[in-house]
């Protein structure tokens, strides 16, 4: 791991002179870093955000996120599904070649019910995974965050908040002292690498 | 608890749900170690199974090539009996596959947290076992290469579309439909779990393999948000879908004219029986697994016994399903209904039908007893028990129902062919070494969420040590 991160920490060494995209801190445990974040909000950041190794529950209130508009891609993705299987089977069976068999109507609607399922259940699933990629940008294999050495812990056991330049009430001290007041450690000026 | 179920782990000291509150990063770190293994460290015990795996592989292209080459004439099916032993495997790899995501969906949304240490096993173990199912259907048509105009909704040469008034294309829809959303279910699992290992990467080329995969995760809660949401979505799409797919299978036999097929009782008697047999599988598989791996610390006796426990209450499903399907073939005064049955139990396949009694309906009655749901070698017999007996029991209903039809001149008894069983074997083979490789290369249990059940993840608490609601009654 440290040749990795190592040459992330010089490559972000090299580039001081990218523009500057915010300032990371570094808290203990879960309930620390939800306190901080209420704490943080309270001194008029928005542009902020936490990372954390598994999602921490209060946080998208703690953090005044609006609730997820994911359930309804997946409703029009799952309709979709539904609607698709049953004019499909209805056009090829009973419109553009009909035939008989085993007695059964040419329009059997009720034995279009199993497919209806399937497809509503498949596009939905497939709106979720891809409406999730879409609602988080991904993939982004380059973020400004990975040039930060510690950041890799993240994944592991580290809870951090950034700060990012482009709040309206951003500004580089005020930030680094709302961060230590909250109990951020490691406290960290992240730059992009491009300026 | 067992002296010989504690031992293991030199990372940490064993104990509950998660015994004795490992750290996060104690639980990143035995998750990781077998995954992270330099080539030249590669267990003996891996390589060794490997090499058996591969070998049944080798028999498995040997089998299907001699089928491609020669036609299904080299299987044992003939009339009367036209399915037999591909049916009967298929049906029985994708039931195994119910049990993962039983794991993964429904206990989910039943908020069942003992669920996170083996959900990712087993929904690995569903994929690979659809993957072995769906080998049957396609090979079964004989020339798999035109099956696509069978099996896809496009015309044929004489412009005539498949006919969705029959099962057979509902099964293409559900088993399709069930592969690929278990796939997703399992990769946005996945996701956060490869960050992990693409931040502890120590080489570029692992970096870029797992960082790929990762898709650039950073951990952000303004991902997080959206994708417990999908992860719910996920789940609550799964769990209808993983029971319409064995009630489609079961529509195969039950939408037909055949005594011994044409039952009322087959859907949810087909989706008792395939979670059954699926937590046999997982069973047999995660007590050498955790084992092998020291991780008994994360899979813990608990979890075993409550997977031991829903192996007792579908088994009696199961058994529930076959008296009632005896009684109703003696009670509903259909002849050949009747025939049919006693054929099963006292015909030229008695040795069938019993072996499947013995093993489904006696054998998961043991766990009525504690010591035996908590005993190691007790449950891994059982397991495997269950899955034998589940093999006999799609054997029996496919071939017991065809052999002996409505005119006697036409009875026949049906024998498996060396490439009958080579196939079968072979699939075993293509689970196994899919399996093996998913445990060398990627997490075997979902770190994130392990993580999120362990005391340290309650937000309320300042210190994780002083929450023991997870704690369990152990008797050390």
């Amino acid at each position: 791991m440290s040749a990795v991160t190592h040459a992330r920490g010089d490559a972000a060494a090299h580039a001081v002179e990218g523009k500057v995209f915010g300032m990371v801190g570094e808290f203990d445990t879960p309930h620390d870093i939800l306190e901080a974040v209420k704490a943080v909000r309270a001194a008029g950041f928005t542009c902020i955000d936490t990372h954390t190794p598994f999602p921490i529950h209060g946080m998208d209130a703690a953090m005044g996120l609006r609730p997820s508009i994911l359930p309804f891609m997946v409703l029009g993705g799952g309709l979709t599904g539904t609607a698709s299987a049953f004019v499909m089977q209805w056009w090829m069976n009973a419109v553009d070649y009909p035939f008989r068999i085993a007695g059964k109507a040419f329009f059997s609607y009720q034995a279009y019910v199993p497919l209806c399922f399937e497809l509503t259940v498949l596009l939905s699933a497939f709106t979720t995974v891809f409406g999730l990629f879409a609602l988080c940008r991904l993939p982004r294999p380059y973020h400004a965050l990975f040039t930060h050495p510690r950041f890799a812990r993240v994944t592991d056991d580290a809870f951090m908040i950034s700060i990012e330049a482009t709040d309206p009430s951003w500004d580089e001290a005020k930030a680094r002292e709302v961060l230590a007041k909250a109990g951020g450690k490691e406290i960290t000026l992240i730059r992009d690498l491009e300026p | 608890m067992s002296a010989d179920s504690r031992a293991g782990s030199a990372i940490l000291e064993p104990e509950p749900l998660l015994e004795k509150n490992p750290s996060l990063h104690a639980i990143t770190e035995a998750i990781c170690a077998p995954v992270e293994l330099p080539v030249e460290k590669t267990p003996i015990g891996w390589i060794i199974s490997f090499m058996m795996a591969l070998g049944l592989l080798g028999v498995f292209g040997l089998s299907v090539g001699t089928l491609l080459y020669k036609g299904i004439g080299v299987w044992g099916n003939n009339q009367p009996v036209g399915w037999a032993w591909d049916i009967t495997n298929f049906v029985w790899w994708i039931g195994i596959g119910h049990a993962g995501t039983l794991i993964s969906a429904i206990l989910f949304l039943f908020k069942q947290k003992w669920r996170t240490s083996i959900n990712r096993f087993a929904e690995a173990m569903t994929i690979f076992a659809v993957v072995c199912a769906l080998q049957f259907p396609i090979l079964h048509t004989g020339r798999p290469w035109l099956a696509v105009y069978w099996l896809f909704p496009l015309p044929n040469q004489m412009s005539m579309w498949p006919n969705f008034r029959s099962p057979l294309m509902w099964d293409v829809f559900a088993v399709s439909t069930y592969g690929t959303v278990s796939l997703l279910f399992w990769y946005v699992g996945l996701i956060p779990d490869l960050a992990t290992l693409r931040d502890r990467a120590t080489s570029k080329l692992r970096q870029i393999l797992y960082g790929v995969f990762a898709m650039g995760w950073r951990g952000s809660n303004r991902h997080w948000q959206h994708y417990e949401k999908a992860y719910l979505i996920l789940a609550g799409l799964s769990t209808p879908l993983v029971l319409s797919v064995h009630s489609i299978v079961s529509f195969d036999f039950a939408t037909s004219v055949l005594p011994g097929w044409h039952a009322t009782i087959f859907p949810p008697y087909f989706v008792a029986g395939a979670v059954f047999s699926g937590f046999g599988l997982v069973m047999t598989l995660m007590v050498l697994a955790r084992e092998f791996y020291g991780l008994k610390h994360l899979v813990t006796l608990r979890v075993l016994e409550n997977m031991n426990k829903i192996m007792l209450v579908t088994g009696t499903m199961v058994g529930y399903a076959y008296g009632m399907e005896f009684f109703i073939a003696y009670y509903g005064g259909n002849p050949y209904e009747l025939f049919t049955f006693k054929n099963r139990a006292f015909g030229p396949y008695w040795w069938a039908y019993w072996s499947m009694m013995t093993c489904n309906v006696i054998s998961p009655q043991l766990f009525w007893f504690r010591a035996i749901r908590r005993s190691i070698p007790a449950m891994f017999v059982i397991s495997i028990f269950v899955n034998i007996g589940m093999w006999f029991e799609r054997f029996v209903i496919i071939v017991t129902s065809l052999h002996r039809d409505f005119i006697p001149s036409s009875w026949g008894y049906f024998r498996p062919t060396l490439f009958d069983i080579g196939i079968y074997l072979g699939t075993i083979g293509l689970f196994f070494t899919l399996f093996l490789l998913f445990l060398r290369f990627l997490p075997m249990i979902a770190i994130s969420e392990i993580k999120g059940v362990s005391p340290y993840a309650d937000p309320h608490a300042k210190h994780g040590h002083d929450h023991d609601h997870e704690h369990e009654k152990e008797s050390h």
